[in-house]
C-alpha cells in the first residue's frame, strides 16, 4: 500500500509543495525526518558544491594571483611558478578535476534556521563526501589515526568536519573550505608572552608571532598565501575562530581599525622578507591576512595562525526550500 | 629551460646547478611518509621497483581505475618533502637515488647525501595538480595500493616534460637556505 506523505517542516520554514509517494513509509516517520525528497536533493546540491569547491578557485583568489604575477619580475623563478599556477586552474575548471590534489580536510559551515534538522543534514553531507570521492572530486583523504588505514571512503571520526551556526532566519546557507594538508603543517599557536620573540601581550608582540609564523613557513605552505589569525580564546577555539577567517573575501577590510592596521601591515611587512611563492624568491609571499580577537581567560594569552595555501579553495551555496542550490556565495 | 632525460647519470645530474629549471622526461616512482618509514625500518622493494639512478617523486596523486584495468592520472602535485628529511638522505645512499622531486625542499642531511652520492632536489610547483598529472604519459604499474592505500602506495610514472626547479644541487647548494638566510635578516631589520 503506498502511503502519500507531506513532509512539513517547523515554521517558519516552508517546504516546496511536491508531493511525491513515499513507498512503505509510515506518516510518523515522513513526519519526524527532512523528507527523502529534501535529502536526496541536499546531496546532489552538497556534490556539486563540492565539485566546484575542488575544481574551481574563487574570483577574488584568482585575481590576487593574477595581480601577483604582474608584480614579480619577467622570467623569474617566481613568475614562472605564478604561471603554472595560473594554468593549472584554468585546467582544473576546464576538466572539473581538482586544482590540487590534496583536497584537504573538508571543513562544512552552515548557516541554518532555529528547529533544522543538522543531523540529517551531516547524514546527507557525508554521502555528499562519499559520491565526490567516488567521482574523483575528492582524493581518498581520510587515515585511521591509530591504524595508519584508509578505507577510501573519505569519511571517519571527525571527518567531515560540521561547524553549524543557528540564526533566525529561514535561510540555510553552507559554506565549504577544502583545506590541504601542506599549509595545514605549517599553522601555528604561539603563547605570549614569547621571550625569543621578544613578544609581549600587546599587538607588537602579536604582530612579531604572526611574523614569525611567516618566516619559518618559508614555502612549504605553497605560497603565496593567505593568513587566518585569532588573537586569544583557548587553544582549541583559538585555532577554529583563526580559519573562520578564511570565509572572508581577500579584499574586505576589517571593522576593527585597530585589526584592519595590523592585517595591512603584516601583508606588506611579509612581502618585503623576499620569500616568494613556494620559497623561490619573490615579490608575493601572502597573498591576504585576515585577523579576528576573543576573549580569553587572564592567564592565557594565544595567537593561533593558520596558512592557507595558494590553492585557496572556498565556496559557498544558499539552499532554497527544496535544498536546490539558489545562490552562489563567492 | 633544461631537459632532463632518463637515463638520470650522475655526470648529468652534477651538472645541474642551484636555480636551473629542467624539464623532466622517464620513469620516475611516487613514494611519500609511509613508503619512507617502510624502507627506513628494514622493510624491501618490491621487484620492478627500480631507485637505483632513479627518481623519487613525493606525491599522493588522484588515480582513478578505468574499465580495462589500467589507472588514470586526475592529479598528481608535490606534496611537502620535509616530512621525509629523516629518512631521504639513508635512502639517497642506500638505493643510489639521482633525483628527489617534491615541493617546500629538505634539510641539512639531505643536502649532505646529495652532494656526496650526486643527487639533486627538483621543486615542482605544489598544488598544480592539473598540469602535472598532463605530464604523467602513462601509469605503468602501482605497489602496496593495499596496504598503504592510494595517496600513500608506490606509483609507476612515465613523465613527459615535467617542469621543476633544481633547489638543492649536487654540490651542496641549497635555495632554501639562502632565501631562509635572506628572508630572516629582512625580518630582524622589520621589527
Amino acid at each position: 500500500m503506498e502511503i502519500w506523505a507531506r513532509v512539513t517542516l517547523a515554521p517558519p520554514y516552508k517546504l516546496n509543495t511536491n508531493i511525491e509517494p513515499l513507498n512503505r513509509l509510515t506518516a510518523a516517520q515522513a513526519g519526524l525526518s527532512l523528507g527523502k525528497i529534501y535529502m536526496s536533493q541536499l546531496q546532489a546540491s552538497l556534490v556539486e558544491l563540492i565539485r566546484r569547491t575542488s575544481a574551481e578557485i574563487p574570483n577574488d583568489v584568482h585575481q590576487a594571483i593574477l595581480t601577483s604575477l604582474e608584480n614579480e619580475k619577467k622570467g623569474s623563478l617566481a613568475a614562472n611558478a605564478i604561471k603554472i599556477i595560473d594554468q593549472n586552474i584554468a585546467l582544473a575548471k576546464q576538466k572539473s578535476q581538482p586544482i590540487c590534489q590534496d583536497t584537504g580536510s573538508i571543513l562544512f559551515y552552515v548557516d541554518v534556521p532555529v528547529g533544522y534538522d543538522q543531523i540529517a543534514f551531516s547524514e546527507a553531507a557525508r554521502e555528499a563526501v562519499m559520491e565526490a570521492t567516488k567521482k574523483g572530486f575528492l582524493r581518498q583523504n581520510s587515515v585511521d589515526s591509530l591504524t595508519g588505514k584508509n578505507d577510501g571512503t573519505n569519511v571517519g571520526p571527525g571527518a567531515p568536519a560540521f561547524h553549524f551556526h543557528q540564526q533566525r532566519s529561514p535561510k540555510v546557507s553552507v559554506k565549504l573550505v577544502l583545506k590541504g594538508g601542506g599549509c595545514e603543517n605549517v599553522g601555528a599557536q604561539y603563547s605570549l608572552p614569547n621571550e625569543k620573540l621578544h613578544a609581549s601581550r600587546d599587538l607588537d608582540g602579536c604582530r612579531r608571532a604572526i611574523l614569525d609564523a611567516v618566516l619559518q613557513a618559508q614555502g612549504k605552505g605553497c605560497g603565496p598565501g593567505i593568513l587566518g589569525v585569532c588573537i586569544g580564546g583557548d587553544r582549541a577555539t583559538g585555532y577554529e575562530l583563526s580559519k573562520t577567517q578564511f570565509l572572508r573575501r581577500l579584499e574586505d577590510r576589517n571593522a576593527n581599525p585597530e585589526l584592519d592596521a595590523l592585517e595591512q601591515d603584516i601583508l606588506k611587512t611579509s612581502n618585503e622578507l623576499g620569500i616568494g611563492p613556494m620559497g623561490f624568491g619573490g615579490k608575493t609571499t601572502l597573498l591576504g591576512v585576515k585577523i579576528c580577537a576573543a576573549n580569553r581567560v587572564p592567564a592565557s594569552f594565544f595567537v593561533s595562525v593558520s596558512y592557507m595555501c595558494w590553492a585557496y579553495r572556498r565556496q559557498g551555496v544558499t539552499l532554497d526550500a527544496g535544498a536546490n542550490i539558489e545562490g552562489w556565495l563567492y | 629551460m633544461t631537459k632532463l632525460a632518463f637515463p638520470f647519470t650522475e655526470e648529468k645530474i652534477r651538472s645541474l646547478k642551484m636555480g636551473d629549471e629542467v624539464l623532466i622526461s622517464g620513469v620516475v616512482f611516487t613514494g611519500r611518509d609511509a613508503v619512507h618509514k617502510y624502507l627506513h625500518e628494514g622493510g624491501k622493494l618490491p621487484p620492478g621497483v627500480i631507485l637505483r639512478d632513479g627518481i623519487i617523486y613525493h606525491c599522493g596523486p588522484v588515480m582513478m581505475p578505468q574499465p580495462d584495468g589500467s589507472w588514470k592520472c586526475t592529479a598528481a602535485g608535490p606534496t611537502t618533502s620535509i616530512r621525509e628529511e629523516p629518512y631521504q638522505g639513508q635512502i639517497i645512499r642506500d638505493y643510489g637515488v639521482r633525483g628527489v622531486i617534491g615541493k617546500g625542499g629538505m634539510g641539512d642531511r639531505t643536502l649532505a647525501a646529495c652532494k656526496e652520492n650526486g643527487c639533486v632536489y627538483l621543486h615542482a610547483v605544489g598544488g598544480a595538480a592539473q598540469v602535472l598529472a598532463e605530464c604523467v604519459k602513462r601509469v605503468r604499474n602501482v605497489y602496496f595500493a593495499a596496504e598503504f592505500g592510494a595517496p600513500e602506495a608506490i606509483w609507476e610514472l612515465e613523465i613527459e616534460d615535467f617542469p621543476a626547479v633544481v633547489t638543492i644541487d649536487a654540490h651542496g647548494n641549497s635555495l632554501h637556505r639562502e632565501i631562509f638566510a635572506r628572508s630572516e635578516a629582512a625580518l630582524s631589520e622589520l621589527l
